[in-house]
């Protein structure tokens, strides 16, 4: 029997205020243990929490670019549990009426369009970090609890794991895009949990599930995914059944493991929460922010496409980096053609930066200056060839091309005279590769060209180097 | 001439002519101390040394003319309410040796002031009870009669003031626990509108039912104290940004015309008849003088105690979940993390505490949250709308502040639910958040207090005011002292 997976994505996003979501605390990664910190995220007896007014704010950005229904009527629920991390042992979340219902986000499989359901974005607090393996005890830091996240949840609509890592890639475009979230899964400032299961295909009910936890890269998105899709795949042909559960994603042996049973899943004892007010008058402050909202990722890829003519490949790559859409637009507006630029920009830049690890933000250089350069091709100046090289350097050196053209003497040789005499050299250097040519042997013509390209150090115009080979022939 | 026999306005009169020091008042408050307070116990614990500080820093202020209404004043404050370096305990093993880095805002108020903070008084482990016999540390005596209990859960505070071991205190109400106290010790006790008083730095019993408020000798302090402690916090989400009145300009008018609601749920079987003659007779008092009875019906009163069970057990389940020995407080040994926490938790709370975390959780846990809490949330509703109708026929509510006079220590200490039905009449109040007062109206013939309460619309505290400050004066039960 063939199956099919059916996949629904948990993700959690740390949004980017400066200060907590219910005290003021600072929200910078990576300080000191237990310096970020106050009694309200300490959970001492007595203190309250008030709401960080920008969460909501970012919360309902987010809602808006996922296309979902933005609440009017909003409150905060506490989620019970004992653990040494959560201060309060409880913790303030969304659980009846989150700020963010019913939305979606589309993606492209093989270039086909394929609709992801968003269920719902509520907001809530970060826990702190258990640090355990230093003697018989436990450390905790709390310099996390009370991090503002955005937990978006969606529809079970995700058929493979290709569709999820697509889907995550889309999420943190759109995120980052808005500035609610610098979308690092690796500091976990993204995180994602999976429920999986699968079915027959063409079946539509749904299979036993599991929930992966722990998928702290891109990377593994897809891994862990394709593990578990296995494991219960293997299960069911061999007879067996899949055990609701949640499973934890293990990177280093790259399975997945039982974490703890459906019958060991907490009871939360979700209520109210009645030390803060429920949240009034959202739909009005979705029409505000709506009108301050950018360009997002959709909308500006079908533009580019539209107003640049860019085949749809270019225009989702150059839309994927909110900055490097940016960069590509400076080029244009600064005379550079669309399609070249979208070439050299995904091509000989990103590889450029990829090497060092860099974002186009730290780009060395200039949208200018490549078009400028560009332009020394189209007047043929440099061959398209030498640019490459040139651009290089230019990227190395942050100088400008015609500077290091100038520098270089990488002049195209356009001197029919010179180049006629060079040509001349060569044929009667070379006259065993002469014979074979004029016997018919047409391969050897780029012999020759290569020799004129070597002896010229590759400042020969290729064009008129072929013109005048065929004359001497 | 004694001076903590006096009322805060008294003391101001003589305080600001300079007849008096603040230490002045301080060494009368504390050779009463060192009389009563064996006996009685209304504290955990006396901040002796640092009362004299503060009476030097009240000094030096009233030198300079910076006085304000409660500077030089002894004051004594619940201890659940936090106190920057100063123990805070919840009367609670789980915080014995609990020292709050931080200061509640209606302390901080009063620090403003430059009032003398007395001590840390007694109560019902974290609020949960009607007499302080819930306390880790020890019972508090009613100073009118040593063998009966103070009320609860401000016992200490209410015991207190009756005995002029202060001049004044705070306590916290949640179903009762200023009103009740005041009620069984012969002072007033007033719940004020949820919202007008910040919670920051009150220790949570339930959230959306805590109040503080004051207890005082008489109703002129109760709305100098209030003037002092209301008003909008940012630190408290739930205080209600409202211009807040002077409410002792709403005291000495009279209250002609203005129509009293008697509710026909509040005089029932199970009220104690000598309590039940005088509350009467208050109402005549109060008709003589010229304002308007009413009989109106709360219908769904007998609802009240049901319902306040289950909303202030689950807040208060969710609310103690942070007392686990990990981070402050009592921490019991165990083999693992499970047995640490379940260890500290049994051994660091009371019964009463344990018995009111478990119907909490049974309340909100999965396939009971509908029944309970969900149905619960719905009678309150209801309860809030009873009250809503009331206060478009009538401007006040008069009622019997507790069914009985002061009960004897151990009474009810066998039987939850007898305790439960203590607060009867108060509980309503929390529930639908309207502000309450409770002050005397006449005693038993064993000279036990007994109290009237008087119940106005959200934040009319001034109509409350007016009312009992009329009562008040048209009697002269505030002026019989305990001791």
């Amino acid at each position: 029997m063939k199956y099919e997976a059916v996949i629904g994505l948990e993700i959690h996003a740390q949004m980017l205020t400066d200060t907590k979501i219910f005290c003021g605390c600072p929200t910078t990664f990576g300080s000191e243990p237990n310096t970020q910190t106050c009694p309200i995220c300490a959970g001492m007896p007595g203190v309250l929490p008030v709401l960080n007014k920008k969460a909501v704010e970012f919360a309902i950005k987010t809602g808006i670019a996922l296309n979902c229904k933005i609440s009017d009527y909003s409150r905060f629920a506490r989620k019970n549990y004992f653990y040494p991390d959560l201060p309060k042992n409880y913790q303030i979340s969304q659980y009846e009426l989150p700020i963010c219902e019913r939305g979606h986000i589309d993606i492209f499989i093989d270039k086909l369009p394929k609709r992801i359901g968003i269920t719902r974005i509520h907001i809530e607090e970060d826990a702190g970090k258990n640090i355990h393996s230093i003697g018989n005890y436990s450390l905790v830091d709390l310099n996390r609890a009370g991090m503002p996240l955005m937990e978006i949840v969606t529809e079970p609509d995700i058929s493979s794991p290709k569709e999820a890592s697509e889907f995550m890639k889309k999420l943190r475009t759109i995120l980052r895009y808005l500035g609610v979230c610098d979308g690092n899964m690796e500091q976990g400032s993204l995180r994602c949990d999976a429920n999986v299961s699968i079915r027959p295909i063409g079946q539509t009910y749904f299979g036993t599930r599991t929930e992966i936890k722990n998928i702290n890269s891109f990377r593994f998105v897809e891994k862990a995914l394709e593990y578990e899709i296995g494991r219960q795949t293997i299960l069911l042909e061999e007879g067996g059944s899949v055990v609701q559960e949640t499973r934890l994603w293990d990177s280093s042996t790259g399975i997945t493991l039982s974490m703890r049973s459906k019958e060991e899943a907490h009871d939360y004892r979700y209520f109210p929460e009645p030390d803060l007010v429920p949240l009034v008058g959202l739909s009005a402050k979705a029409e505000e922010i709506k009108k301050s909202l950018s360009e997002l990722p959709d909308s500006k890829r079908n533009r580019f496409i539209t107003q640049y003519n860019l085949p749809d490949n270019d225009a989702e790559s150059l839309v994927a980096e909110k900055a490097l859409a940016e960069w590509f637009e400076d080029a244009v507006r600064a005379g550079g053609q669309p399609k070249i630029l979208s070439n050299w920009i995904l091509s000989e830049l990103l590889k450029l930066l990829n090497e060092e690890n860099k974002s186009i933000t730290e780009c060395p250089i200039k949208p200018s200056q490549l078009v400028d350069m560009l332009k020394l091709i189209e007047n043929e100046t440099i061959s398209g060839k030498i640019a490459k090289a040139v651009f290089e350097d230019m990227y190395r050196t942050g100088k400008n091309a015609d500077v290091l053209v100038e520098e270089k003497g990488l002049i195209q040789i356009k001197d029919e005279g010179a180049l006629e005499k060079i040509i001349e050299d060569i044929l009667s250097n070379n006259p065993k590769e002469l014979e074979r040519l004029k016997a018919g042997e047409e391969k050897l013509i780029g012999f020759f060209v290569g020799q004129i390209m070597k002896a010229t150090k590759g400042k020969a115009n290729p064009q008129l180097a072929n013109e005048l080979l065929k004359k001497k022939l | 001439m004694r001076l903590n026999k006096l009322t805060i306005k008294e003391l101001r009169r003589l305080l600001d002519k300079r007849e008096i020091t603040p230490t002045e008042i301080l060494n009368d408050i504390y050779s009463q101390i060192d009389r009563y307070e064996d006996k009685i116990k209304s504290y955990i614990t006396i901040t002796k040394d640092f009362s004299y500080k503060m009476a030097e820093d009240a000094e030096d202020h009233i030198k300079n003319g910076l006085m304000s209404p409660l500077t030089g004043i002894p004051l004594a404050i619940k201890d659940n309410i936090c106190t920057k370096g100063i123990l805070t305990t919840c009367a609670s093993r789980i915080l014995y040796n609990f020292l709050p880095p931080y200061e509640s805002t209606v302390t901080e108020k009063l620090l403003r002031q430059k009032y003398i903070l007395v001590g840390k008084t007694n109560l019902d482990e974290f609020a949960m009870g009607s007499s302080t016999e819930n306390s880790f540390f020890h019972t508090t005596k009613n100073p009118w009669n040593m063998q009966r209990v103070p009320g609860g859960s401000s016992g200490g505070s209410a015991a207190a003031v009756a005995a002029d071991e202060c001049i004044a205190a705070l306590g916290s109400d949640t179903g009762g626990s200023i009103r009740q106290p005041a009620s069984f010790c012969g002072v007033v006790g007033l719940k004020p509108t949820y919202g007008l008083v910040s919670r920051f730095g009150l220790i949570a019993f339930a959230s959306s039912l805590d109040q503080i408020g004051p207890i005082t000798k008489d109703v002129t302090d109760s709305a100098m104290m209030l003037n002092v402690i209301a008003g909008y916090d940012p630190l408290d989400s739930t205080s209600v940004p409202i211009d807040v009145p002077d409410y002792v300009s709403a005291i000495g008018r009279d209250i002609k015309g203005l129509k009293i609601g008697i509710p026909q749920e509040f005089f029932i079987e199970g009220l104690d008849i000598e309590v039940s003659n005088t509350v009467k007779e208050a109402i005549n008092k109060l008709e003589s003088i010229g304002a308007i009875p009413v009989d109106i019906s709360l219908p769904h009163t007998a609802y009240a105690v049901a319902t306040y069970y289950i909303v202030a057990t689950s807040e208060a389940s969710s609310n103690l979940s942070r007392y686990d020995g990990v981070k402050y407080g009592f921490r019991a040994s165990g083999k693992d993390l499970l047995e640490m926490y379940m260890n500290s938790r049994a051994q660091g709370f009371g019964d009463e505490v344990k018995r009111r975390i478990m119907l909490g959780t049974y309340a909100l846990s999965s396939g009971y949250y509908d029944a309970y809490y969900k149905k619960a949330q719905q009678i309150r509703t209801l309860i809030m709308q009873d009250f809503k109708m009331a206060f478009e026929k009538v401007d006040a509510i008069i009622t019997p502040t507790s069914p009985t006079p002061a009960f004897e220590i151990g009474e009810k200490t066998t039987d939850p639910l007898q305790m439960y039905l203590s607060d009867i009449f108060t509980i309503s109040v929390n529930l639908a958040g309207v502000p309450a007062i409770s002050i005397p109206c006449g005693f038993t013939q064993d000279n036990l207090p007994i109290g009237l309460q008087i119940i106005g619309r959200n934040f009319d505290e001034e109509t409350i005011f007016r009312v009992a400050y009329a009562y008040e004066q048209s009697m002269d039960f505030y002026k019989r002292r305990a001791i």
